[in-house]
């Protein structure tokens, strides 16, 4: 869109929806600024950041004045509002609603639960929190149960999760899945069907893939190392 | 071609689709289905959604889960009233925007209380200890205090000065608690206001005739049979306790 002034952008890369928006804005080559917010220094909760957003969370899109929280929100924005391949987020509406169904079951169910391994095992140990093994036992069961329903739903004949492309959904996912990789885990490791999208999602997205998963990949040479 | 509904009224999201469809006049196909019995486990229903939740759709051959993908589908397919999803990509933005922050927030936390209120203590007589039901009550209240402090502020909607699929959603999640005896409006008059209001755009009646099973809720659990819901037992508690 010409003479479009930059999208600024509010960021942790260690947020899995930070990384998902990152990768989008430059795959697409949308013209941004990022200002980075330190979530392990507690920035998203300083009262010049709250005022911006009372959630205390991060990503956030500052569209030259029009402020928008929620990765989704902010990519279905920038999908329609910017003038990117169709796959994206297509105009079709029953290609559309696939992707739509897609990123509602993704709050409670992809991110939920790659973050709760995350947490459990990176996190909370890093703060001091004791391990609960049987809290980290049920947190890998629901995990596992999520990976059942992307291979055998979402995936039962398709090489993305909504059709012949990629989409925002794999983008969504694809960020999620990573996050465990932190302490050197692969989730994905023995589910050939899950490692082959990742790797089409990987050659999809090139360069601004493993630029924006840096700091996983930093994190996890620290992790490691320590074993 | 026929587009067939699956619904338990008893679910949120489930009343959100009835009523915007009723209230857009879109004609379809109401199968009832009981989540309680188990339903959505059948190999029948596994044909029409493999996540195995309700509401779904069935257009034709188009299947589809997710109440807000199912609304948004509708919305463009039967060009309902602007003000339900705006053209204006900015007003859409912020509907999408709630409709992605309460997932997380006020659906969990409006559904656990009627689990803790109502259905674990009465239907499966387990007792809900006392440090987890202050959690899940405090939950529920910070999320409360967002929706209005972010969400609604001055506003008489969540996207300005009409109803949309924002409103819609809200409302339905917030009505679960109160059907488990709990008053979310008391001592939240900006909160009761905006229900009032989303109440006359729906419609008294379709939003009472939609919020039948909730408002039951409390006699109905004491007829409720436990042998029928006993499968469900200690995946809830697990769930829920562990």
């Amino acid at each position: 869109m010409a003479g479009r002034q930059a999208v600024k952008v509010y960021l942790d890369l260690l947020s899995q929806p930070c990384r998902a928006l990152l990768i989008f804005l430059k795959h697409n080559k949308i013209p941004h600024t990022v200002e980075l917010i330190a979530l392990r220094k507690g920035q998203q909760k300083t009262p010049e950041f709250t005022k911006l957003n009372p959630m205390q969370k991060v990503p956030v899109l500052d569209d030259n004045g029009f402020v928008l929280t929620e990765s989704d929100a902010i990519l279905k924005y920038l999908a329609t509002t910017y003038n990117v391949p169709d796959h994206w987020y297509p105009k079709l509406p029953e290609k559309r609603a696939r992707v739509d169904e897609y990123t509602a079951w993704h709050h409670v169910n992809t991110r939920m639960h790659a973050s709760t391994v995350f947490l459990q095992e990176v996190i909370f140990p890093m703060m001091g929190q004791p391990t609960n093994p049987a809290k980290f036992e049920k947190a890998l069961a629901d995990l596992n149960g999520t990976l059942d329903m992307l291979e055998n739903m979402f995936l039962k004949r398709q090489p993305f999760l909504c059709g012949d492309e990629i989409s925002l959904a794999d983008l969504l996912a694809v960020c999620e899945l990573m996050q465990p990789l932190c302490s050197g885990r692969d989730i994905l490791k023995d589910r050939p069907k899950l490692l082959s999208w990742r790797s089409r999602v990987q050659s999809a997205l090139s360069d601004s893939f493993d630029e924006a998963h840096s700091v996983v990949y930093q994190i996890r040479e620290k992790f490691t190392a320590k074993l | 071609m026929s587009l067939e509904i699956y619904l338990d009224l008893f679910s949120q999201p489930c009343r959100s689709v009835y009523i915007f469809a009723k209230k857009n006049d879109i004609q379809f196909d109401y199968k009832k289905i009981s989540l309680f019995e188990g339903y959505q486990y059948s190999e029948e229903y596994g044909k029409i959604n493999l996540l195995r939740k309700a509401p779904a759709i069935k257009d034709g051959d188009f299947y589809l889960a997710e109440s807000v993908a199912i609304m948004l589908y509708l919305t463009e397919k039967f060009h309902t009233p602007d003000h339900w999803y705006p053209a204006d990509l900015q007003k859409r933005a912020r509907v999408n925007e709630y409709l992605s922050w309460q997932h997380s927030t006020i659906r969990p936390h409006g559904s656990k209380m009627m689990w803790f209120k109502l259905l674990i203590p009465k239907a499966f007589g387990t007792e809900i200890p006392k440090e987890k039901m202050d959690n899940a009550v405090e939950d529920l209240n910070s999320s409360l205090n967002l929706f209005e402090e972010k969400f609604l502020q001055d506003r008489p909607f969540i996207v300005g000065d009409q109803i949309s699929l924002a409103d819609l959603v809200a409302i339905v999640e917030i009505m679960q608690p109160v059907g488990a005896g709990m008053d979310v409006f008391e001592n939240r008059p900006k909160l009761k206001a905006w229900k009032d209001r989303v109440r006359a755009e729906i419609g008294a009646e379709l939003f009472d005739e939609a919020h039948q099973a909730i408002f039951y809720a409390q006699e109905a659990v004491k007829t409720m049979d436990p042998e029928k819901i006993e499968h469900f037992k200690p995946k809830i508690l697990r769930y829920f306790l562990s």
